[in-house]
C-alpha cells in the first residue's frame, strides 16, 4: 500500500452535510455596532491640510478618484474617474494624493472617542470602527440610545454614521445605510442589496461581483439562495465567504482560533480504501499523527472535519463537534465511524468508488491547557458531571448514531422557561453544552400545571372546536372563549363529544413582532370515545386563527 | 398451625422450579443490587416479573406513552442512560414531571431507512432503548431483540412488538380536575395488565393515577364500589 502524507491546500471550511432539522445555534453572529465616517480618505486629507469641508475635494490613485467629499459627488465626481475627466466636471476641485498613514493618523483621535463610551472598540479601517453592540446597549439603555450618545460624541470630530446588525458585514451596510436591523434580521436585510456590496475596500472581491453580476446573481438574497456545496465548489474559498456574508452570517464563527494550516493531516491510499475494517486500520495511525501534530502546537482539536476523496472524484465531508477535546482514541473512532457511515449508506447515497484521499482538519481548536481534562475523562463527550463507564459506553454509541445520520440528528432535551409544553423544550445536538437559556423555574404567567401532555405533536394538528349551536368556538374581545366548546374534531376525524374542559389559559405571543401571531389560547379538553381522550387544543390568533391540537395527555 | 402449613410449603419449594414468594422476592432484590434489573418506579414494580426491567429482556407498551415514560423514570434518575428512537412527539416536560432525568435520555427522533442500524448501535451502549414500534418489521424486530438479549440492554417497544417477554396494556380510565370550565385535568385513572411469556405468563394488573396529580404516577385509590359497577355494566 502506497502511501504519502502531504500538507493539504487551502481548507475550504466547514461543509456541514448535516440532514435533519437544524437545531443548532452555533453560526450565530454576534451583535456589532459599526461607526462609519464617509468618505474618509478625502475627509482626512482635508483634514491633514486644513482645507474646509465645504470645497470639493478628492482623493486620487493611479489617475482614478479613490474617495471623495460629498460635495465634490454632488458636482459629479465619482469613483474610478480618470482625474482629467473629474476635473473638468469640477474645476475649482482639489486633488490629494493617497496617504494610508495619514488616514489611519487623523482616524486614532476618532477611535478613541469612540473608546470613551464604548469598549472592546475594533478599527476595521481607516474610517470604520466596529464595537460589540450588546453590553454597551445594555449600560446605555438600548441600541438607539447608543447610537444616538456615539453620533453626537465622534461628530464633535467628524461626520459619522452608525449601524447595528448582527454580524460585521451588516452591521457596515447598515452603517451605510443609518440603520438599526433587528436581531437575526441580517440575511433579510442584506437580501434585496446589490451583490456590488460584497466588494467592501479591503476585500478584494471585484472579480467575484463581477462574475455573479454576469450570471445573473444581482442582489445578495439571489447570492445566498445558492446551497453552499454548490458556492464551494464554483467559486471555492473566496466565494464562500462571501456567501456566508450574503446570508448574514460571519465571515467565519467569532471567537475562533484558525489553526494553521499545516495542522491538517492528509494521506492517499492506493489501492483505494472500500472496506471498513481497512479504514479503521488507517485511521488509528492517521489520527495519532494528527494529535500528535496540534499537541506540538500546545493545541488540541474540538470540531473535527473528515474530508475524502473517492476515485470517481466526489467529495465527502463531515464536520464533527466535541464538548471536550478529542484523543487519538477518540479521533480514530470518529474516522471509523464516518466510513462506516459513509460506506454503508442506502445504495443511492454510497460513494461509487473507494477513498482515495483522506483528509482530517482542525475546524476548531483549544489552547493546550484544557487538554488536562483528558487525563480523567478520555475525551468522552458526556455532561460534565458523567464520567462513568456507563456514560463513556453510551457516549460511544450516539456518536456513532451521528456517524450514521449526521451529528444534529442525536439531540437531548434541556428545560427552559416557557409557557407551552413545546417552548419549555430546547433540543441540543449530542456533544454541545447543555446550559439552559432561561430559568425554567421561575413563574411564568400563563404556563398549564402539571402534568403535561406526554404527546406533544412537532407539527401541531389541525382541529376544528364547535359550540352547542355547531358554530366555531372563538376568542372574543374580553377574551374569553363565545361558547364552551361542545364537539372537537382532530384532523380529519369525526367529531367527538367534550366531555368536560378547562381553561381558557392565554399568552400574548410575541406581539411586539409585527409577524407575531397575536394571543394563544389553551384548552384542555377530554373527548368521549372508546377510551376518553384529554387533548391541548391550542388557538393561535392572527391574521386567521386556527384550533390545533398541540398534544395529548396519554 | 403455623408448623403445620409450614412443612407443605417446604415440601412444595423443593420441588425443582418451584420457588417460595419471599424467595421470589429476594431474588428480585438481589438482582437489583447486582444490576441485572434495572429499577422502575415503586408503583409499576408488580407489573413486571423481576420488580423491574430485566437487563435484555424486551417490553412492549401498549396505549400510553405516559407509561413509556414512567417506566424510563427510575433507571434513569439512578444513573443508567436512555434513548428514544424514532418518536419526534415525545412530551419531554412531561417525562420530567414523570421523573425522567432527561440529560440522561438521548433522542434520535428521525431515524428514517437506518432505524435498525440505528436502534442497533444504541442497544450496544444505551442501557435502555425506546423504540417507535412500527419504524420495525418483525424480522428486524425480533433481531432487534436479539440484539438487547445478547448485549444486556433493555428493549422498549411504543406498540406490540413481537417477541415481547412483557408486554403492558395501558387502559385509559377517567380524567379527573376538570368542572365545565374551571380547574385543570389533575390526575387519571388507568388499568395497567401485563402479560407475556415465561415468567410473565401470570397476568399481572395494577390500577394507577397516571399521571398523577403532580405528573409522578401513584397507585390509584381504590374505587367506590358503585362507580366499579357502573363500569362493569359499561364494558
Amino acid at each position: 500500500m502506497h502511501t504519502s502524507t502531504a500538507c493539504s491546500p487551502a481548507d475550504p471550511g466547514p461543509t456541514n452535510g448535516a440532514k435533519g432539522p437544524s437545531v443548532s445555534t452555533v453560526d450565530k453572529p454576534p451583535r456589532m455596532l459599526v461607526l462609519w465616517c464617509p468618505d474618509w480618505p478625502a475627509v482626512a486629507a482635508c483634514l491633514a491640510e486644513g482645507a474646509p469641508l465645504h470645497l470639493p475635494a478628492a482623493v486620487f490613485h493611479a489617475n482614478r478618484v479613490v474617495a471623495s467629499t460629498a460635495v465634490a459627488r454632488a458636482a459629479g465626481i465619482r469613483r474610478g474617474m480618470r482625474r482629467r475627466d473629474a476635473q473638468s466636471r469640477c474645476p475649482e476641485l482639489m486633488v490629494f494624493a493617497p496617504d494610508d498613514d495619514r488616514d489611519a493618523r487623523l482616524f486614532e483621535p476618532v477611535a478613541a472617542a469612540v473608546e470613551e463610551l464604548v469598549v472592546g472598540v475594533e478599527v476595521v479601517r481607516p474610517g470604520l470602527v466596529a464595537v460589540p453592540a450588546d453590553g454597551a446597549s445594555g449600560y446605555f439603555g438600548g441600541e438607539l440610545r447608543l447610537a444616538e450618545l456615539l453620533a453626537e460624541h465622534v461628530s464633535h470630530q467628524v461626520e459619522c454614521q452608525i449601524g447595528i446588525a448582527d454580524g460585521l458585514f451588516a452591521a457596515t451596510l447598515a452603517a451605510h445605510r443609518s440603520r438599526i436591523v433587528d436581531r437575526a434580521g441580517a440575511a433579510e436585510f442584506l437580501a434585496p442589496l446589490a451583490v456590488n456590496e460584497l466588494d467592501q475596500p479591503d476585500a478584494d472581491r471585484a472579480e467575484l461581483v463581477d462574475l455573479l453580476r454576469r450570471l445573473g446573481l444581482r442582489t445578495l438574497g439571489a447570492f445566498a439562495a445558492l446551497a453552499g456545496r454548490d458556492v464551494a465548489a464554483r467559486f471555492g474559498r473566496e466565494g464562500m465567504i462571501a456567501h456566508r456574508l450574503a446570508r448574514g452570517l460571519d465571515e467565519r464563527p467569532p471567537h475562533r482560533r484558525r489553526p494553521p494550516p499545516e495542522l491538517t493531516v492528509a494521506k492517499a491510499f492506493d489501492p483505494p480504501l472500500d472496506r471498513v475494517d481497512a479504514a479503521a486500520f488507517m485511521a488509528r495511525t492517521l489520527a495519532e499523527k494528527f494529535h500528535g501534530g496540534l499537541a506540538r502546537h500546545g493545541l488540541a482539536c474540538t470540531r473535527l472535519g473528515i474530508y475524502a476523496t473517492t476515485e470517481h472524484g466526489e467529495e465527502l465531508s463531515r464536520v464533527w463537534r466535541c464538548a471536550e477535546p478529542l484523543t487519538p482514541q477518540g479521533i480514530a473512532d470518529r474516522v471509523r465511524w464516518q466510513f462506516e457511515g459513509w460506506l454503508r449508506a442506502a445504495p443511492d447515497e454510497r460513494p461509487t468508488a473507494g477513498v482515495e484521499r483522506l483528509r482530517l482538519a482542525p475546524e476548531e481548536t483549544v489552547e493546550g491547557n484544557s487538554l488536562q481534562l483528558g487525563l480523567w475523562q478520555e475525551g468522552i463527550r458526556g455532561l460534565a458531571d458523567e464520567h462513568g463507564p456507563a456514560a463513556e459506553r453510551a457516549g460511544r454509541a450516539l456518536v456513532r448514531v451521528q456517524g450514521l445520520l449526521g451529528p444534529d440528528s442525536v439531540v437531548t432535551a434541556v428545560l427552559d422557561g416557557g409557557r407551552g409544553p413545546a417552548e419549555r423544550v430546547r433540543l441540543v445536538p449530542w456533544g454541545d453544552p447543555r446550559t439552559p437559556q432561561s430559568p425554567p423555574d421561575m413563574p411564568w404567567p400563563g404556563r398549564l400545571p402539571a402534568p403535561s401532555p406526554a404527546t406533544v405533536y412537532e407539527q401541531p394538528l389541525p382541529a376544528r372546536v364547535l359550540d352547542a349551536a355547531g358554530e366555531e368556538v372563538r376568542i372574543n374581545r374580553r377574551r374569553e372563549l363565545s361558547a364552551p366548546p361542545h364537539r372537537v374534531a382532530v384532523g380529519d376525524g369525526p367529531l367527538r363529544d367534550v366531555l368536560d374542559w378547562a381553561g381558557p389559559w392565554l399568552v400574548d405571543a410575541h406581539w411586539w413582532t409585527p409577524g407575531g401571531d397575536g394571543v394563544r389560547t389553551r384548552v384542555q379538553a377530554v373527548l368521549a370515545g372508546d377510551a376518553e381522550t384529554a387533548v391541548l387544543l391550542t388557538r393561535v390568533g392572527g391574521a386567521s386563527p386556527q384550533w390545533t391540537v398541540e398534544g395529548v395527555y396519554d | 398451625m403455623s408448623v403445620a402449613v409450614a412443612e407443605p410449603v417446604e415440601t412444595l419449594a423443593a420441588l425443582p422450579g418451584v420457588s417460595t414468594a419471599s424467595g421470589v422476592a429476594a431474588a428480585a432484590e438481589h438482582a437489583q443490587l447486582t444490576g441485572r434489573v434495572l429499577p422502575v418506579l415503586p408503583e409499576l414494580r408488580r407489573l413486571l416479573p423481576s420488580a423491574g426491567l430485566r437487563r435484555g429482556s424486551t417490553i412492549a407498551v401498549r396505549g400510553s406513552v405516559s407509561l413509556l415514560l414512567a417506566l424510563l423514570a427510575e433507571a434513569t434518575a439512578t444513573g443508567s442512560w436512555a434513548a428514544a428512537v424514532g418518536m419526534p412527539d415525545l412530551g419531554l416536560v412531561a417525562a420530567a414531571e414523570l421523573g425522567v432525568e432527561v440529560s440522561r435520555l438521548a433522542l434520535v427522533p428521525r431515524p428514517g431507512a437506518e432505524f435498525a442500524a440505528v436502534a442497533g448501535a444504541l442497544l450496544d451502549g444505551m442501557d435502555v432503548v425506546a423504540v417507535a414500534a412500527r419504524g420495525a418489521a418483525p424480522q428486524e424486530a425480533r433481531r432487534l431483540s436479539a440484539r438487547a438479549r445478547h448485549r444486556g440492554a433493555v428493549l422498549l417497544s411504543l406498540g406490540p412488538w413481537p417477541g415481547a417477554e412483557v408486554e403492558l396494556n395501558c387502559v385509559a380510565g377517567r380524567w379527573t380536575g376538570l368542572e365545565g370550565g374551571h380547574g385543570y385535568l389533575r390526575e387519571r385513572r388507568v388499568r395497567v395488565q401485563g402479560a407475556g411469556r415465561g415468567a410473565a405468563t401470570r397476568p399481572r394488573r395494577a390500577d394507577l393515577l397516571l399521571p398523577g396529580s403532580a405528573g409522578a404516577p401513584a397507585a390509584a385509590p381504590p374505587e367506590p364500589v358503585r362507580e366499579l359497577s357502573l363500569i362493569q355494566e359499561a364494558g
